[in-house]
């Protein structure tokens, strides 16, 4: 579904990504794993569109896509749940997700897709009209999920959404990750978590400034004797 | 002097500073969007005067039936100079910014220099000396007209803003870009229509002004500065602050020059914004930057 072929990104002078490989296939989850500023955001937001890689190419369902705004690459499917969050903190919370279907391709779903997000997350029911800024850590993540859902995604790239939040909502993300994926959503999960997102995902990658050091099944690379030591401390 | 007289001074202010209010929504628009303030502000409004008058003087047209002519004009220039000039620069320090509005703001006042000259013009209506008497009040009918028009399009501006989906695009725009450009908003295309609608609101304020003073081509920098004066009051970025601090402005200059001297009202206007400053230097509707 994605493939990304020896892609190279810049930031100035400063290399971010060098020569990165990879590919998903659709209705699968992969994970990318790697420590900070080891590469992930980038690779997330040079597929995503927001960054232009120097080198490499970006292909999606086949089509390539490398160098295109963000708003095509979106519009092709392509959603992401940022780090951060990036919700519209003095706009309200239906009015968020609103600003996730303005796609052209989620305008005419949006009454479906909205009352399908309402029912993941009863919690962004309840707050429709509350601003989106006054929700907690773990609600603005379900609205951040919730909003790229409501763009009709068929591949979603989640940037480190357990980051900043208590282990019990992680697991609850988590969860709604399997769930959204078992529905039929390609994933790429962009975690610091390893454990965690190697055990949920089918492939992953480990990334290290910049290079793909190593590539595997998930459970494959959790064995992995230099993931145990770098990674997981063991 | 009678009660009657202030009252009279304060609503006529008070129309006033709708126009104002109206004019700042400009700045504030602009501003609380795409970060960039917009110093060519009186000079695009004087612009939108010009405009009105030669509408005026060439077809007969009344300013307020121009001013949707005039406001789609400007908003043709605004769209323009943000998608071809102003958004290459969004990368740059603010100081190159800045040098680029203001020279943006000379080649305006040379432009209207050469094709209008130097002397102050004015678009005489029929209705110019009429009067509305209600009690005691006595308003001039061009200042009601043009305070109610001036109502009229900043209330279709916050419609816009809040009831359809590209004026909310533009609100999350201003959010945060970042979450504009993950939901796949097309932000380049949204800051272009944020800048024309700034400027449109000028058009309009520039037409609606011509009713009530005359136009000269270095009008520009006192609305420039006045348009800042009202923003910082009211709050920057904050649309409800900008029409807020229009009133304020304009009842309290209309009073000043009448209760002090009319040559203070400027003093008086400044020293609003100093007291703001200092007791809410965000503004009175405008947010505490995070």
């Amino acid at each position: 579904m994605l493939e990304v072929e020896d892609l190279s990104v810049f930031y100035g002078d400063a290399q971010a990504l060098d020569g990165v490989s990879l590919s998903i296939e659709q209705g699968e989850i992969v994970a990318i794993v790697g420590a900070n500023g080891a590469g992930k955001t980038s690779l997330i937001r040079t597929i995503g569109g927001m960054h232009r890689p120097t080198k490499g190419k970006i292909r999606f369902k086949g089509v390539d896509i490398t160098g295109w705004p963000s708003y095509r690459v979106c519009d092709l499917g392509v959603g992401q749940v940022a780090e951060g969050r990036q919700i519209f903190p003095n706009m309200s919370v239906l009015e968020n997700l609103e600003m996730g279907a303005m796609l052209p391709r989620a305008r005419k779903l949006k009454a479906r897709n909205l009352e399908h997000i309402y029912g993941l997350f009863p919690r962004l029911k309840e707050r429709a009209s509350q601003f989106a800024g006054t929700l907690s850590g773990g609600e603005q993540q379900m609205l951040a999920i919730g909003r790229c859902l409501m763009g009709a995604p068929e591949l979603v790239m989640f940037d480190e959404p357990s980051l900043g939040l208590a282990p019990a909502i992680v697991q609850n993300m988590l969860a709604i990750i399997r769930t959204l994926n078992q529905d039929g959503l390609t994933c790429m999960l962009v975690e610091q978590n390893v454990a965690v997102s190697l055990r949920l995902a089918r492939h992953g990658y480990v990334l290290e400034n910049g290079r793909i050091m190593l590539k595997g099944g998930g459970e494959e690379l959790l064995a992995d004797d230099r993931v145990r030591q770098a990674y997981l401390g063991l | 002097m009678s009660g009657g007289l202030y009252l009279n001074v304060a609503v006529s202010g008070l129309l006033t500073g709708l126009i104002y209010g109206l004019s700042a929504l400009g700045l504030s628009v602009i501003f609380g969007v795409i970060r960039i303030v917009n110093f060519a502000h009186g000079e695009m409004m004087v612009l939108g005067m010009f405009a009105t008058l030669v509408l005026f003087r060439a077809l007969g047209i009344d300013p307020l039936l121009s001013l949707p002519l005039v406001a789609a004009a400007l908003f043709a220039f605004g769209y323009l100079l943000q998608d071809l000039v102003v958004r290459r620069v969004a990368h740059l320090a603010d100081h190159m910014q800045f040098l680029l509005m203001a020279s943006i703001a000379v080649m305006l006042i040379s432009v209207c220099l050469m094709l209008f000259g130097p002397d102050a013009q004015n678009a005489q209506v029929s209705y110019g000396f009429d009067s509305f008497a209600i009690g005691p009040l006595l308003v001039d009918k061009v200042r009601v007209y043009a305070g109610a028009a001036a109502l009229v399009v900043s209330g279709l501006l916050f419609a816009f803003f809040h009831y359809t989906p590209t004026g909310k695009a533009i609100r999350a725009c201003g959010d945060n870009y970042t979450g504009a450009l993950v939901v796949g908003l097309n932000v380049r295309r949204l800051y272009a229509l944020t800048f024309g609608i700034g400027t449109a609101c000028l058009g309009a304020a520039g037409a609606i002004m011509l009713l009530l003073v005359d136009v000269h081509p270095y009008l520009g920098p006192s609305y420039t500065l006045l348009a800042f004066i009202i923003v910082i009051i009211g709050g920057m970025g904050s649309l409800p602050g900008a029409l807020l601090g229009g009133i304020l402005i304009g009842v309290s200059e209309a009073l000043a020059g009448v209760i002090l001297q009319p040559s203070l009202k400027s003093a008086f206007s400044f020293g609003l914004l100093i007291l703001v400053l200092l007791v809410r230097p965000q503004g009175l509707l405008g947010k505490v930057a995070r």
